[in-house]
């Protein structure tokens, strides 16, 4: 049996493509099977940042509607062949998608995958729901910034009521807290809500802080997932978040200020 | 120096912790009424109506509050009588 993870966040631009492309990239490279299908119906970009969006044939709504069988659909990646993409339609409407569609697809994925992860559109309407219907672990993708801590805690009130889990009295949603774009200088100096602020908050478990950073633009210009920019703070960030996941226990990384040498001072740092 | 620097600045334009403070009120807000049941008001109204058959009672005397509290869930009713002269 798969492992479902959601990537949801509510609010729009806080990481969650990035974030989907990352994680699912870590998985596979770490042995496991993957799957990272694209929600986003309408308004596809999982494949952009996974850097397949030339080979896009078949899509999410194609499957859905026997136009198409899923492995006329999915795309194997070709830095890792433990990774596929299964990309959103680009035309349809939103409503294209069914509970009964996405599950009949999520079972039989689930047989050949040991992780399915579902990129979650932003907003609360059908895409984003069933995004989540099916989960068994949530990454909720939150920026420290008020409207996005917010959304984040509509989400966990969503998840916890309205999935699969819920409705059938099983065991709830594994939630896990992934604080993106975050800059630990802002923070020292009251700024931007630090880390344990919205913890207290949310009251989530931290997978980990992802720092604001140069890397991620450059990763998406190339259609690359950041978390092979290995040499990057980001893309480490991603690394330890995967391992973290996978029950590792790393201790967290940039939360605090990075200490700058002679050399930074002087001609700037990153 | 570098640690002055840092205290004025930080001093003028510590807005996280306004934020936090917003958040707290507004999360715990809006999930106190995220776990109501839809049909708190009206609820709240029929009662109304039926108390004012027997006693005259302003629009303001009930409120109706719903709480859970792991798997306990409390319906606490208020009705604010008037004082008989």
């Amino acid at each position: 049996m798969a492992r479902i993870i959601v990537v949801t966040s509510g609010k729009g631009g806080v990481g969650k493509t990035t974030t989907s492309a990352a994680i699912s990239m870590g998985l596979a490279k770490r042995g496991h099977r993957t799957v990272v299908i694209d929600f986003d119906v309408g308004l596809r970009n999982l494949d952009l940042i996974m850097g397949c969006e030339r080979r896009v044939v078949y899509d999410l709504v194609n499957v859905i509607h026997n136009e198409a069988t899923l492995s006329q659909a999915l795309i194997r990646d070709k830095r890792c062949d433990q990774l596929y993409i299964l990309p959103a339609s680009q035309t349809r409407d939103k409503d294209a998608l069914t509970t009964e569609g996405v599950g009949r697809i999520l079972e039989e994925l689930s047989k050949d995958f040991k992780f399915i992860v579902c990129d979650s559109p932003a907003g609360i309407e059908r895409g984003a729901t069933l995004a989540m219907y099916f989960a068994d672990d949530a990454f909720v993708v939150t920026n420290p910034e008020v409207s996005s801590v917010r959304d984040s805690d509509r989400m966990l009130g969503i998840l916890s009521s309205k999935s699969r889990r819920a409705e059938n009295g099983q065991e709830p949603i594994k939630e896990y807290l992934l604080l993106s774009r975050y800059s630990p200088d802002r923070v020292k100096l009251g700024e931007m809500l630090s880390v344990e602020d919205v913890q207290e908050i949310l009251s989530l478990h931290l997978l980990g802080v992802i720092p604001e950073s140069k890397s991620v633009l450059n990763a998406s210009n190339s259609g690359t997932p950041v978390i092979l920019d290995e040499q990057s703070d980001a893309g480490q960030a991603y690394i330890d978040i995967v391992a973290r996941y996978l029950g590792e226990n790393k201790p967290h990384r940039f939360i605090e200020e990075e200490k700058k040498g002679l050399f930074s001072k002087l001609f700037g740092g990153k | 120096m570098m640690s002055l620097l840092d205290y004025f600045r930080s001093s003028k334009t510590n807005t996280a912790s306004l934020a936090k403070e917003r958040l707290q009120i507004l999360v715990a807000h809006e999930r106190s009424s995220r776990n109501q049941p839809s049909y708190l008001p009206k609820l709240q109204q029929e009662l109304l109506e039926v108390i004012r058959k027997y006693v005259n009672v302003g629009e303001d005397a009930i409120t109706v509050n719903f709480e859970q509290d792991g798997n306990q869930e409390t319906l606490e009713l208020n009705i604010v009588l008037p004082e008989e002269r």
